[in-house]
């Protein structure tokens, strides 16, 4: 009788472990599983499409003007986190970096009436914008910070984009890669359509917390596009083109990261 | 009780023995229930890999970087890297699992381990697509929920507990603790704790969730310019997705528990199915091996 309930008892356990190692290998298929649909193209742009679905229901609940929130002084972090390239090594930043930025000329250019350049000190005589607001990281940090630059809008406005102009694209300074010598151009770009463009928080900062924007956070000029996420908002800008399409610029995804896999909409 | 007199009425004809099964869940209620076991499933996974991007919680607008209140990291050691969770002021060495874990047989400095997450290696964007592609599935299944279990009179009939019910909450407690389930007829209906619980998931915590996810989208924040500070901040908000998803993992295990002690075979049927057999007073169930 004892052997008999010993027996029962081990037929239980093996039981219980084959159990166990089933759902173990199928727990183990299914993740694989996800890991292959995670490399397959059509199963990717599929998942990648439910940007469209956000960006068009994101645009019907907050329409082109609605403001992101702005904080007061005492929400200001005490320091500014830098993300993505904190020094650029590209021998045109350092020589401009060394004499102050006092060479630096912003060009403006693609898609306008009459394309233009600003120095430095011509951005800062424009009028300006004041805000303080959240940076919110795709990694998930948020960082409150106080920029002050040019509202985007009024640049457009002078220099008048072409009717077929759909996207301002921002060309930096900075390397992703570091500087090589083989050509190989891994320079941090980013886009955003007009509407985002000509938002009345969208500004080119040349301030961060009352001093003249540090480095690590894109000195000379970055650029401020409060409702979408940290990638968005370039760093060490050099140029500004206005495009029809930004498909036949480098990777075709619209910026650096997008051209890494991140989604081109980065409101969400 | 007896049963067989009560359900025969319902089921039972002339020459067939006493039935007591009945059609306990209705088609949509079945299969939105498998769609949000299959949402849910993938993205907590591909949300822990997003959580692994910044392994660390705040309350607030922003990142106090020096004070999470929650995180977990790797630490260099003169006898090695150890994976440390953090939570408030105590810190505990959870190597192997949090923190540290094995990627393809090496240790390797990451929040929650690959098997834990979608997709397996460490990969924002890709996370990211998962997370936001089943965000919108999970979303249409449950606003499709809300709007049948109303309309359908299946929130009025079913779940919400009628007066005596609620009287007899504490029994129900006690019931539950020494693992009894009704039987008979007290079965056909949901017991006062379980519909309970499923009107605060339903109600409470996957809305917290999805708003608190919502305060995470720079976009939807300037729907009503400042309505995030109302969930605490947008850091605030991060840590209750996250409390709110792990509160819905808690939820799912006592689920599945309770379902394999009221007779997981049983259960399961009913829900393909729909047929749930009324289990009998001390005898045991059926169904089950």
């Amino acid at each position: 009788m004892k052997k008999t309930f010993t027996l029962m008892r081990a037929r239980q356990r093996d039981r219980r472990r084959v159990l166990r190692g089933a759902m173990v290998a199928a727990g183990s298929a299914v993740l694989a599983g996800c890991d292959k649909l995670s490399n397959n193209q059509a199963f990717v742009d599929t998942l990648k499409s439910s940007q469209y679905l956000s960006r068009a229901a994101q645009k019907v609940v907050a329409p082109r003007p609605a403001m992101a929130q702005e904080f007061s002084e005492s929400d200001i972090a005490p320091s500014f986190r830098g993300n993505g390239t904190l020094d650029p090594m590209d021998a045109d930043y350092q020589a401009l970096r060394q004499a102050g930025f006092a060479n630096y000329e912003l060009m403006v250019g693609g898609l306008v009436e009459k394309s233009a350049s600003y120095t430095l000190a011509q951005l800062r005589a424009m009028p300006s914008r004041t805000q303080v607001t959240r940076h919110d990281c795709v990694e998930g940090w948020s960082c409150i910070g106080k920029w002050k630059g040019v509202p985007l809008g009024l640049i457009l406005e002078q220099v008048k984009p072409l009717p077929q102009a759909k996207y301002v694209v921002f060309r930096c300074f900075d390397s992703m890669d570091g500087p090589t010598l083989d050509g190989h151009d891994s320079r941090y770009y980013e886009s955003i359509d007009l509407d985002e463009a000509n938002h009345a928080q969208t500004i080119l900062a040349y301030e961060l917390n009352d001093q003249p924007l540090p480095v690590t956070n894109g000195a000379p000029i970055r650029c401020r596009v409060e409702r979408q996420l940290g990638y968005k908002q370039a760093k060490y800008v050099k140029a500004i083109e206005l495009v029809a399409s930004f498909a036949s610029i480098r990777g075709g995804k619209g910026g650096y990261w997008e051209d890494e896999g991140y989604e081109w909409y980065g409101g969400i | 009780m007896d049963i067989e007199a009560t359900a025969a009425p319902q089921q039972a004809t002339a020459t067939s023995p006493p039935v007591r099964r009945f059609y306990r869940h209705r088609l949509p209620v079945r299969v939105m229930h498998w769609i949000n076991v299959f949402c849910l499933t993938i993205l907590l996974m591909s949300g822990l890999n997003i959580f692994n991007a910044h392994p660390a919680l705040y309350w607030g607008q922003g990142s106090n970087f020096a004070r999470p209140w929650f995180s977990l990291r790797a630490e260099n050691t003169p006898a090695g890297a150890v994976g440390k969770t953090q939570i408030g002021n105590a810190d505990f060495t959870t190597s192997g699992v949090l923190g540290l874990s094995k990627v393809d047989g090496s240790q390797t400095a990451r929040g929650f381990p690959s098997w834990a997450t979608i997709p397996g290696p460490q990969w924002l964007a890709m996370a990211r697509h998962w997370h936001l592609f089943f965000a919108w599935l999970f979303i249409v299944n449950g606003v499709l929920y809300l709007l049948y279990t109303i309309f359908s009179r299946h929130l009025v009939r079913d779940l919400v507990p009628t007066k005596v019910e609620l009287k007899n909450v504490g029994r129900s407690i006690v019931d539950h603790l020494k693992f009894k389930h009704p039987t008979g007829e007290a079965a056909r209906r949901y017991n006062v704790l379980q519909s309970l619980t499923y009107l605060i998931v339903i109600f409470g915590l996957l809305p917290l969730v999805v708003v608190a996810g919502m305060a995470m989208s720079p976009r939807i924040d300037s729907v009503f310019t400042g309505w995030v500070s109302l969930v605490g901040g947008r850091q605030s908000a991060r840590s209750l997705h996250f409390l709110g998803a792990f509160g819905l993992l808690l939820f799912v295990v006592i689920h599945v528990v309770e379902v394999v002690i009221a007779g997981i075979w049983n259960e399961l049927r009913s829900m393909i199915t729909g047929w749930y057999v009324l289990p009998v007073k001390h005898v045991k169930e059926e169904g089950q091996p």
